[in-house]
């Protein structure tokens, strides 16, 4: 197996580790913070972070030093930093870990970015679930307040920076960026349409940065180590730096595996994740958490970094790698995902709560072999109707998984609409059915 | 009154933002662990801390999953039933505690102790099959995995097979 540079998981792995601040110290931590403090203008920390070329880890992949750079210079503030630790998209468990085994290390780069962007007040919005997660992580900032590196007049430096921790309470919508902050001001968590961002008008109409956990994680290494450090380190220049990505699905060894960005799906499935569990062949895989259209066997050797994977019809996303084995159904798999997009559509926009409860009605009917001959049509109008005409990007993900399964196994569709064919020949009439 | 009963803790939270309707989440996320759902008189005491009127916060209730309107068991068995952790068979989980407790989905034990739900992805993928139980996770779960939970928990109330701090895999023991 090969073996690359850990970054953010280096700490957690040290066998005893369990990311208490004094042995968040003893690594190293918090050396960043006294080197931004100390020597280092908000300025010289967003022009570090554009250097690094580091990108939000969330799923949209946006530069994070141009997001900073949007935050207005002379606003009379309060400027906020709300950091998304939502992880809502099926197929990722990367920011459970970063948060449970080192919270240390995003909140030193949540303070970092509060400095960077002029915020005095940062929140964590953490889904609902993850209680053990969000009493770590007050247990963490407790410890930060305590030593100085948090709160008021931090580190003698004179500026005061606060970090509270908000649970959300169960909504896969949270975690896209404008329904976070909708969320958090206590409301339904309804996307808002953009423009304006919410580098301009964002909580409580005042300027925020929106960032992901992981990406927190990572601003600390690039204060420490370099921007230019980072920039090398993946596949330069678009996609740098490493990648904590998460394997599940039918693989011997799922998991968070941290590796540069740029190795082949190959790589990453049969020697990182030790192969198929049941060493039936590989079907089809998820490269980036539900919302990414499928890929086959035939892109194994496609590279995991944001262009390639673009290329190849998909989408890098939040890095939730899921793997599916010869004999798994792909209008099942259709069905399951279409279930959870139907199940979470804010309900906002109709093309998007509309259709996916249609969609899910006729995945599920050609499913249970009671499908008709122009179901096919009618998804893929479907898929071109609802994708783009939604407030947010909630639109296009819902019909990824339609939209591949259909291109890549239409043949499975047919044969289930053929079976129902045979089952109930034409001419008799077909019951509609409620669900 | 609930709120009544945590003034410091109520007090604290409101003091964390600068607008009152913020804390409305976690006013009513302790409301729910206090009384196991969110009810009725609870929501009308959060409006009138916050400044809003019964409808906001129902209008606002109503949209996450998390909160139960009604009373449910004392323990909430959560089993995820998304892609990932089907592709690794949470439905005979689903199957395994249906003929345990004899209760389907959205159902509750007679003796109200256990409520099953099946829900959507709860951030465990690479652990499947997992299922939360109050505030618990308990990951890759198997038949006698999943009975003896049960039994745990019924009979003391607690269970030693909950997940910790995630980490999966787990890094290999220095040789």
């Amino acid at each position: 197996m090969p073996q690359y540079e850990k970054i953010l998981l280096k700490n957690m792995e040290q066998p005893g580790y369990a990311g208490s601040l004094a042995e968040y110290e003893q690594t190293g931590g918090y050396q960043a913070l006294r080197k931004v403090l100390k020597d280092m203008q908000p300025d010289q920390v967003i022009e570090e972070v554009k250097t690094s070329s580091l990108r939000g880890r969330g799923g949209a992949g946006f530069p994070t030093g141009v997001k900073w750079g949007f935050i207005p210079k002379d606003h009379p503030g309060p400027i906020y930093l709300c950091c998304n630790a939502d992880e809502s998209e099926p197929g990722t468990f990367k920011d459970r870990q970063l948060m449970e085994r080192d919270p240390h290390q995003m909140l030193e780069g949540m303070i970092i970015t509060c400095f960077a962007i002029g915020a005095e007040t940062a929140y964590i919005y953490i889904r609902g679930e993850f209680r053990l997660g969000a009493r770590i992580l007050e247990k963490a900032i407790h410890e930060a307040n305590a030593a100085g590196y948090l709160g008021e007049n931090i580190l003698g430096s004179g500026r005061t920076i606060k970090i509270y921790v908000h649970a959300g309470a169960g909504a896969y919508i949270c975690g896209e960026e404008t329904a976070l902050l909708e969320s958090l001001e206590g409301k339904r968590g309804m996307p808002r349409f953009k423009p304006p961002f919410p580098a301009t008008h964002g909580l409580y109409q005042k300027p925020t940065v929106v960032n992901n956990v992981e990406t927190m994680a990572n601003i600390p290494h690039i204060i420490n180590r370099g921007g230019a450090w980072f920039a090398g380190i993946g596949s330069p220049p678009k996609s740098c730096g490493t990648r904590v990505f998460c394997l599940s699905g039918h693989v011997k060894r799922p998991g968070n595996y941290e590796v540069p960005m740029g190795i082949p799906f190959r790589e990453f499935i049969y020697e990182i994740g030790g192969g198929m569990r049941s060493d039936k062949p590989i079907k089809a895989f998820i490269p980036g958490g539900a919302s990414a259209p499928f890929l086959t066997p035939e892109h194994l050797d496609v590279k995991m970094d944001f262009e390639s994977v673009a290329l190849a019809g998909s989408m890098l996303g939040s890095g939730g790698v899921t793997v599916m084995e010869e004999g798994t159904s792909m209008v099942w798999a259709a069905l399951r995902l279409m279930e959870f997009f139907y199940h979470e559509s804010c309900g906002k926009c109709t093309p998007c709560r509309e259709g996916s409860s249609w969609m899910t009605q006729i995945l599920q009917r050609i499913w249970d072999k009671r499908g008709r001959d122009g179901d096919l049509d009618m998804l893929d109008e479907l898929c071109k109707n609802i994708a783009g005409r939604t407030v947010c990007a909630f639109g296009e993900a819902e019909v990824g998984p339609v939209q591949s399964t259909l291109k890549h196994f239409r043949h499975e569709y047919e044969a289930l609409i053929r079976e129902a064919e045979a089952a109930m020949p034409r001419g008799k009439e077909i019951p509609v059915l409620t669900n | 009154m609930l709120l009544a009963r945590f003034k410091e803790e109520v007090e604290d939270i409101l003091s964390r933002y600068p607008v009152k309707r913020s804390a409305l989440l976690p006013l009513l996320n302790m409301a729910q662990r206090e009384e196991g759902f969110v009810s009725e008189p609870a929501m009308r005491d959060i409006a009138k801390v916050l400044d809003l009127t019964p409808p906001q916060v129902f209008e606002t209730v109503t949209f996450y999953t998390m909160f139960n309107l009604k009373p449910i068991g004392k323990f909430h068995l959560q089993v995820c039933k998304s892609i990932m952790c089907a592709l690794v068979r949470s439905d005979e989980v689903v199957k395994w505690i249906t003929k345990k407790l004899n209760i389907a989905p959205g159902q509750t034990t007679v003796d109200n102790v256990f409520t099953l739900s099946v829900v959507e992805c709860l951030g465990s993928c690479g652990t499947g099959p997992m299922m939360q139980v109050n505030d618990d996770y308990y990951e890759q779960l198997t038949e006698e995995k999943v009975y003896r939970v049960l039994d745990d928990l019924a009979r003391d109330g607690d269970c030693s097979l909950k997940s910790g701090p995630y980490m999966f895999p787990l890094p290999l023991a220095k040789s």
